[in-house]
């Protein structure tokens, strides 16, 4: 009988956390700091996910937006009970974590090459660990360009970073969609902004993180100025019970997302998401 | 087998009563059919005298009724409207609980109640394989469910070869039946005939060996032995259904804009009595629960359904709305995107789906549809060429 991997790692039941920072991004989006209880999870890599539980409410899957020694940082936009719950939370709050679940962003494959991030809203949450991570070896990699996409400029996450980020020698670029009277930057769908991000295919990675609509553009457009499809990576999003494969929820067609993504690369993807209500 | 034991031995109806009863001896809760509401379901059973001796069934697409048998079989009737996951991937479970402690943080308890030591009688091969393609998506992977493996552990499995497969059934095609495959602790074969009611029974673990040599039995003689290969020969002849003889994960990738997709979806009520009936369906949703107090909270997980609208609910709403998406996602991911999963096909052709389908829609229906219309448009397509 073949039942049970003998490096199975259960992942139930959550593991104690403890809220001990929080900030509020934008109107409906906050950012929680977490700390373990007890003992920590093992450690999280960029793009991987957490499910983190609000006492009585349920778990839903939540990004790692930092990861600071046993720390995870989570930026959580309230839409449904768990989400509002848990972007409410006061320092010193319990929560349940558990992870880390699913495939990371593959930094490894943009060695000795550029990369090009693309955010979309909530979707730079995940890709600033990613930001983090490539600043902290440039010998590794060449230019770092990152595009960020906001509604407006009151959407806009991590007030702050983008600066710190350009003075760590990124170039960044930022557009929103409807602008105020004080916005003096870009406006328009953040394709807009691949013109002026200046990167060569030929040796570029792209790391795309948005609303799905905006990732299929963005990667399609991409793949037309020639960078090769297995060099876009994209973090997918699907409705997740348990993380571990096993409740049904986030497939898409041949993947499990909890399993096989969220990060799957725009050539195992493309056909997938030209498939309406796979 | 290990050198000494024998080959195969019989056991008469006294044998398989003490074998039921020697197994619930064990401490083990022995669950097998029986008779009831009209059907033969699976329930814990005490005695031999609950089996469904002298009853039969009658299938085809949405319609089952029991009938009587002359010939007074026990095993002589197709799958019911159960299957085993009932037992090993319950319908409603506990997972964890969490209490708030006074100190205002959270401690979390998983769940430790002691799964019972099952008995499985009259599990068959169709069944056996949904049984080993459950172990593959729930015991497998990086993260085990830990309390599916430590039932399926202590499962003793009797398995029974089909001498009688039902109108919608199609293990042939599937590969799965009507003889046994590996998985099993006892098989059985029943021989009913001149030479009196018997079941060849042949050991398939060291357990089931030990469990052997403690019944009453008798060395298999050749008729017996004979006849129960012809029967289960016979069998394999008498299917009611087929599956269309190609690459079914291909014909599923292939035919994703297929026209027949609009026409089952024009019949389909997206109950999801299918998925219930099935016995690899495997999803579950997690349901979150708090006592008066506010204290106390409980996880549980529960069957869930690909039919449901909120199967794959995000913030911006539904991914598969349209009841052709929930259907095309079913047949898809049972018979072709289970491959690229679990490695394995998820249907086993116990014919369940088509039985219990209010409607009467049969899979190898649409599959043999599906294989036409592209068969159809690979014809038109060299005829343009």
């Amino acid at each position: 009988m073949t039942v049970l991997a003998p490096d199975a790692r259960p992942a139930l039941p959550p593991s104690p956390y403890r809220v001990v920072d929080r900030g509020r991004e934008t109107s409906d989006t906050a950012t929680i700091v977490l700390e373990p209880v007890r003992s920590a999870l093992p450690p999280f890599s960029p793009g991987q996910f957490a499910m983190v539980f609000g006492f009585g409410v349920g778990d839903i899957p939540l990004s790692v937006s930092r990861i600071e020694g046993d720390r995870l940082t989570h930026t959580v936009r309230s839409v449904g009970a768990i989400s509002t719950r848990l972007a409410s939370l006061e320092p010193g709050a319990p929560v349940g974590v558990r992870g880390p679940f699913g495939t990371g962003w593959d930094l490894s494959a943009a060695a000795g090459l550029d990369l090009l991030i693309v955010a979309g809203g909530l979707g730079l949450a995940p890709l600033r660990t990613l930001i983090t991570a490539a600043l902290r070896a440039p010998e590794r990699y060449g230019r770092l360009n990152v595009l960020v996409g906001a509604r407006s400029p009151g959407d806009l996450l991590y007030a702050g970073q983008p600066e710190r980020w350009r003075n760590a020698g990124a170039r960044v670029l930022v557009t929103v969609d409807r602008p105020d009277d004080t916005w003096r930057g870009d406006v328009g769908v953040v394709t807009g902004l691949l013109n002026r991000a200046g990167f060569d295919p030929d040796r570029t990675v792209a790391f795309l993180c948005g609303p799905e609509v905006m990732m299929r553009a963005t990667a399609r457009d991409l793949a037309r100025r020639g960078i090769a499809p297995d060099r876009i990576q994209l973090s997918l999003e699907r409705t997740m019970h348990c993380g571990t494969g096993h409740c049904g929820h986030c497939q898409l067609g041949p993947l499990l997302l909890c399993r096989d993504g969220p990060v799957v690369r725009w050539d195992r993807a493309e056909p997938l998401l030209a498939v309406r209500e796979l | 087998m290990t050198v000494g034991t024998p080959a195969s031995t019989v056991l008469d109806k006294d044998g398989l009563d003490a074998l039921i009863a020697l197994l619930a001896g064990d401490g083990r809760t022995v669950i097998g059919p029986t008779v009831r509401d009209q059907a033969i379901v699976l329930a814990e059973i005490t005695s031999g005298a609950e089996l469904p001796y002298g009853w039969g069934v009658e299938l085809e697409a949405g319609h089952y009724r029991l009938r009587s048998r002359t010939d007074g079989a026990a095993f002589a009737h197709s799958a019911g409207p159960q299957s085993w996951k009932t037992y090993l991937h319950p319908q409603r479970e506990r997972q964890w609980t969490a209490d708030l402690t006074a100190d205002g943080d959270m401690e979390v308890r998983e769940e430790t109640s002691q799964p019972p030591a099952y008995a499985f009688i009259g599990v068959r091969p169709c069944d056996l394989r949904a049984i080993a393609i459950q172990d593959r998506v729930l015991g497998g992977g990086p993260h085990a469910d830990t309390r599916y493996a430590a039932r399926r552990r202590q499962a003793f499995v009797v398995a029974v070869e089909c001498t009688e497969p039902g109108a919608t059934c199609f293990c042939v095609s599937m590969g799965t039946g009507p003889a046994v495959g590996p998985g099993y602790d006892l098989a059985l074969t029943e021989v009913v005939d001149g030479g009196g009611h018997r079941f060849l029974a042949r050991a398939g673990s060291a357990e089931g060996e030990e469990v052997l040599s403690r019944l009453p039995h008798v060395p298999a003689d050749e008729e017996t032995a004979g006849t129960a290969r012809r029967l289960v020969e016979e069998a394999a002849g008498r299917m009611g259904r087929t599956m269309p003889e190609v690459d079914l994960r291909a014909l599923m990738q292939e035919t994703l804009d297929a026209d027949r997709w609009n026409d089952v979806t024009a019949r389909c009520l997206t109950c999801g009595n299918c998925t219930m009936a099935c016995p690899t369906c495997f999803c579950t949703s997690v349901e979150d629960v708090t006592d008066l107090t506010g204290e106390h909270a409980e996880r549980w997980r529960r069957w869930e359904s690909c039919f449901d609208v909120d199967f794959t609910h995000l913030s911006a709403g539904p991914v598969r709305a349209s009841p052709l998406s929930r259907y095309r996602q079913w047949l898809t991911h049972k018979v072709g995107t289970w491959h690229d999963q679990f490695d394995s096909t998820g249907c086993v052709g116990c014919g369940r789906c088509i039985v219990w389908c209010p409607v009467g829609i049969d899979i190898t229906e649409e599959a043999h549809a599906l294989n036409a219309e592209r068969a159809a448009a690979r014809g038109a397509g060299e005829v343009s060429r």
